[in-house]
C-alpha cells in the first residue's frame, strides 16, 4: 500500500521552497518583469541566511538565544535577496536591460556567490565533510507546535513543519488577495498588462515595478533559507539546492499566476519531485529518473493548453518581459 | 520663478550612435569591470591587482593545451550562440540551447553506442551528423509550433524542454551505463575509436573549431544577405507587418526555430563526439543560457560574437586559475562573470538613451 502519512509530509517539505519562490516570481510577473534571476536569487537568500547563522553560532557557542538564532538568519537573508531585487530593478527598470539576459546573469551570479562563499565557510569551518552543518541554528527553524508529535497521523500530516512552512502558506494567501481584492493589487495587475495605460492613469510604474520585484525576491529568497534550515536540517553542500528554482518558475505558470492555488500546487509539484522515490521500480532505476520529467511534463502541458484555450484570464501578464520607456509610443 | 517641479534628470531615447561610439561604451564598461574584479580578487586572496591579471592570462593561454582548451570552449559556446541567434533576430527567446544540444549529444551517443563496429566509419559518422541535427531540431520545433499555432510562451516552453532532456539523458545513461551500476556512460568506443570525429593532424580540437568558423560565416551571409534573412528581421520588427507584406510568419518561426535547433544539435555532436566521447547530463555545462549573453551583448552579429563569447570563456578559464591557484571555489569564475556581465548589460543603456541634466535642459529651451 502507498504510504501517504510519510509521502504527504516529505512532498509538502519539498512543495515549500517552491511556493516561496513561485508566490515572489508571481508578484514579481504581475509587474510586467519576467526575472528569471529567481533560481539564483534562492541561492542568494540561502547562503546569506547560512552566512548570518554560522557566525552567530560561532560567537554564541552553547548559550544560543533562540529569538537571535532566528532573526539573524533571517534578517541576513531578505537582505541578501532585497540586493539582489535591487540590482535587477536597477538593471532592468532604471536602465532598461533586456530582462531576459538580466535574469541569466544574475542567476550565473548568484548560483555562483553561493557556492563560492559556501565554499570557503566550510574551509573556515575546518570541517572534514564537504558540507557545513548548523544543526543549532535549524533546531530552532524546525521547532514545531508543543502537542504536535502527540496527534498522530493528523498531527504528522498537519502540525509537524517548522514555522516557514506556515509563513509559506500565509503569505501566498496574502499575496493572492492583495492581487485580487486591494486597489494596490489593480495598479500593479495594471502595470503588468499596460505601463503606458497604468502611467496614464497616474499610478507610478517605476515604483511599482520597483516594490513588487524586491518584494518578490525577499520571497523567493526565504525559500531557499527554509530548504537550508529545515528540509535539509541546516546543512549546506554545493548545489544542494539544485534547480528547483526553475521549478519554482514553472510553477508560476501551472497556477496560471495565483498564488492561492500555488499552494496546493506546491505540494503536488512538490510530490511528483520525489515520487519517484516512492514507486516500486524494482531495479530499474532508470525508470526513475523519467519520473522527475512529471513537473516539467505537466507544466509544459498547462502553459499549452492555456494558450490553447486562450481565455484572457489565464494568460501571462501582457507587458511580460518588456522594458518601460515612457516616450516611446 | 517657476513653480513647477523639473526632474533632476530626463531621459531621452538617442538616435543610433556611431559604431567606434558605442563600442566605446562598451569597452569602457568591460574594462570598469575587469577593475572592479581585480579588487574583489584582490579581497578575497590578498593578490595585488597586476598579479590577478597575470593569472588570469595564464589560465587562458598559459600552455599550448590551455589555449587549444579555449578555442574549443570558445568554439561551443559561439556555435551555440549562432545557433540561438536567428530565433533571437525573430524576437523569439529559445532559451533551450542546453536541451537541443542535449538532444544532438544523446542521438550522436546512441550511434556511437548502438551501432559502433558494425557500420564502416564514414557511415557512421554521417549517420551521427543527420540524427544530432534531427534530434536538435524537432527538439526546438516542439515549442515553435506551438508558438506559431497558439502563442505559446516559447521562453518558458523551451525553458522546461532544457529539463525533460536533461532527465531522458539520464535515463540513457543509467540504460547504456559502463560497467552496470557505475551511474555514467565512461569513454564510448575507448579502443576502436568508432564514431570519433577525425583529428586533423595531431591537434585534436581543430575540426571543431573549423566547423564552427564555417557555420559563424554561413550564419553571417544567412542573416544579413539571405531572403530568410530578411524575412526574421521583419518578424522580429514588427508582426504585422510581416503578415501585411504576405511573409508566412508561422512558417518563418517554424523554420527558424528549426535551423537553431539544428545547429544546437550540431554543437552537440562536436561535444560528444569530437572532443569529450562520453555522455553526461551536465556535459553543456549551461552553455545555452550563457549564450543568451553572448548573442544580445553582440547586438545578434555573428562576427561580433566571437569577440564576445571569447570574452566570457577567456574570464571562466582566467577565474579558473585563479580559484586553483589561491584554494578558492570554482564558482568565482561565475562571480567574476555575473559582475562583468551587470556592467556591459548597464552599459547598454548609456548607447540607447541619453541623460539630459536639468541646467542643460533648460539651455537648450
Amino acid at each position: 500500500m502507498f504510504d501517504f502519512v510519510s509521502f504527504i509530509p516529505r512532498a509538502i517539505m519539498q512543495g515549500v521552497p517552491l511556493l516561496y519562490g513561485s508566490t515572489g516570481e508571481t508578484l514579481t510577473e504581475k509587474s510586467g518583469n519576467l526575472n528569471l534571476g529567481i533560481p539564483g536569487i534562492m541561492y542568494v537568500g540561502a547562503i546569506s541566511g547560512v552566512i548570518g547563522a554560522f557566525f552567530y553560532e560561532q560567537s554564541a557557542g552553547s548559550n544560543m538565544n533562540g529569538f537571535l538564532a532566528v532573526a539573524i538568519p533571517l534578517c541576513c537573508c531578505l537582505l541578501g535577496s532585497l540586493l539582489m531585487g535591487l540590482l535587477y530593478c536597477f538593471l532592468t527598470v532604471s536602465l532598461r536591460a533586456n530582462q531576459n539576459v538580466t535574469g541569466l546573469a544574475i542567476t550565473t551570479f548568484g548560483v555562483g556567490f553561493g557556492n563560492f562563499f559556501g565554499g570557503s565557510l566550510i574551509k573556515l569551518s575546518g570541517s572534514q565533510v564537504p558540507a557545513i552543518v548548523l544543526s543549532g541554528t535549524a533546531g530552532y527553524f524546525r521547532k514545531t507546535l508543543p502537542f504536535a508529535s502527540g496527534t498522530g497521523a493528523v498531527g504528522k500530516l498537519f502540525f509537524s513543519y517548522g514555522f516557514l512552512a506556515y509563513l509559506a502558506v500565509i503569505i501566498a494567501l496574502i499575496a493572492s488577495h492583495i492581487l485580487k481584492r486591494t486597489r494596490v493589487g489593480l495598479h500593479l495587475r495594471a502595470v503588468g498588462e499596460s505601463p503606458t495605460t497604468a502611467d496614464a492613469a497616474g499610478i507610478n510604474v517605476a515604483r511599482y515595478k520597483y516594490v513588487a520585484t524586491c518584494t518578490g525576491s525577499m520571497i523567493a529568497g526565504l525559500g531557499g533559507l527554509y530548504y537550508i534550515m529545515d528540509y535539509t536540517s541546516g546543512i549546506w553542500s554545493s548545489d544542494a539546492f539544485g534547480d528547483r528554482g526553475w521549478l519554482a518558475i514553472a510553477l508560476v505558470i501551472f497556477t496560471i499566476w495565483r498564488p492561492n492555488v500555488g499552494v496546493l500546487a506546491s505540494f503536488l509539484f512538490g510530490g511528483l519531485y520525489i515520487l519517484h522515490m516512492y514507486i516500486p521500480s524494482g531495479m530499474n532505476l532508470a525508470v526513475k529518473e523519467l519520473y522527475k520529467m512529471l513537473p516539467y511534463v505537466v507544466t509544459i502541458i498547462v502553459l499549452v493548453l492555456s494558450s490553447m484555450r486562450n481565455k484572457r484570464e489565464n494568460q501571462p501578464p501582457a507587458s511580460l518581459g518588456l522594458a518601460y520607456f515612457r516616450e516611446e509610443r | 520663478m517657476n513653480k513647477t517641479h523639473t526632474p533632476l534628470f530626463h531621459v531621452s531615447k538617442r538616435g543610433a550612435l556611431p559604431w567606434y561610439r558605442s563600442w566605446g561604451i562598451r569597452g569602457a564598461a568591460v574594462i570598469l569591470a575587469l577593475l572592479v574584479c581585480a579588487l574583489i580578487t584582490n579581497l578575497v586572496t590578498g593578490e595585488d591587482p597586476v598579479q590577478v591579471y597575470k593569472t588570469i592570462f595564464q589560465g587562458s593561454f598559459g600552455s599550448a593545451r590551455r589555449a587549444w582548451v579555449l578555442f574549443q570552449n570558445l568554439a561551443i559556446l559561439l556555435c551555440v550562440s549562432l545557433a540561438i541567434t536567428p530565433a533571437f533576430r525573430m524576437r523569439c527567446w529559445n532559451l533551450g540551447g542546453d536541451g537541443q544540444m542535449l538532444m544532438g549529444g544523446l542521438a550522436t551517443a546512441a550511434c556511437m553506442i548502438l551501432l559502433g563496429g558494425k557500420l564502416p566509419n564514414w557511415a557512421l559518422i554521417l549517420l551521427m551528423i543527420v540524427a544530432s541535427v534531427i534530434a536538435g531540431a524537432v527538439w526546438a520545433a516542439i515549442p515553435a509550433i506551438f508558438k506559431a499555432k497558439w502563442n505559446t510562451n516559447e521562453t518558458l516552453f523551451t525553458l522546461m524542454m532544457n529539463y525533460i532532456a536533461t532527465q531522458l539523458v539520464a535515463y540513457y545513461i543509467i540504460i547504456w551505463e559502463v560497467p552496470k551500476g557505475a551511474g555514467k556512460i565512461g569513454i564510448i568506443n575507448q579502443s576502436s575509436q568508432a564514431g570519433w570525429l577525425p583529428t586533423i593532424g595531431s591537434y585534436k580540437y581543430l575540426l571543431n573549431i573549423i566547423v564552427v568558423a564555417v557555420i559563424c560565416v554561413a550564419m553571417y551571409i544567412y542573416l544579413n544577405y539571405s531572403k530568410h534573412g530578411y524575412e526574421i528581421a521583419v518578424v522580429g520588427e514588427s508582426e504585422r507587418t510581416a503578415r501585411y507584406v504576405g511573409i508566412k510568419v508561422e512558417r518563418v518561426i517554424v523554420r527558424t526555430m528549426l535551423l537553431s535547433g539544428a545547429i544546437c544539435g550540431v554543437a552537440g555532436m562536436l561535444l560528444v563526439g569530437g572532443t569529450e566521447h562520453t555522455l553526461t547530463t551536465t556535459i553543456t555545462a549551461s552553455r545555452g543560457f550563457t549564450a543568451v549573453m553572448v548573442s544580445w551583448l553582440a547586438k545578434f552579429n555573428p562576427i561580433w560574437m566571437v569577440l564576445t563569447s571569447f570574452l566570457l570563456v577567456f574570464l571562466e578559464r582566467g577565474a579558473g586559475q585563479i580559484a586553483t591557484n589561491f584554494g578558492l571555489s570554482a564558482s568565482f569564475a561565475d562571480i567574476l562573470t555575473g559582475i562583468i556581465l551587470f556592467f556591459i548589460i548597464g552599459s547598454e543603456f548609456f548607447i540607447n538613451y541619453k541623460i539630459n541634466f536639468r541646467h542643460a535642459a533648460g539651455k537648450e529651451e
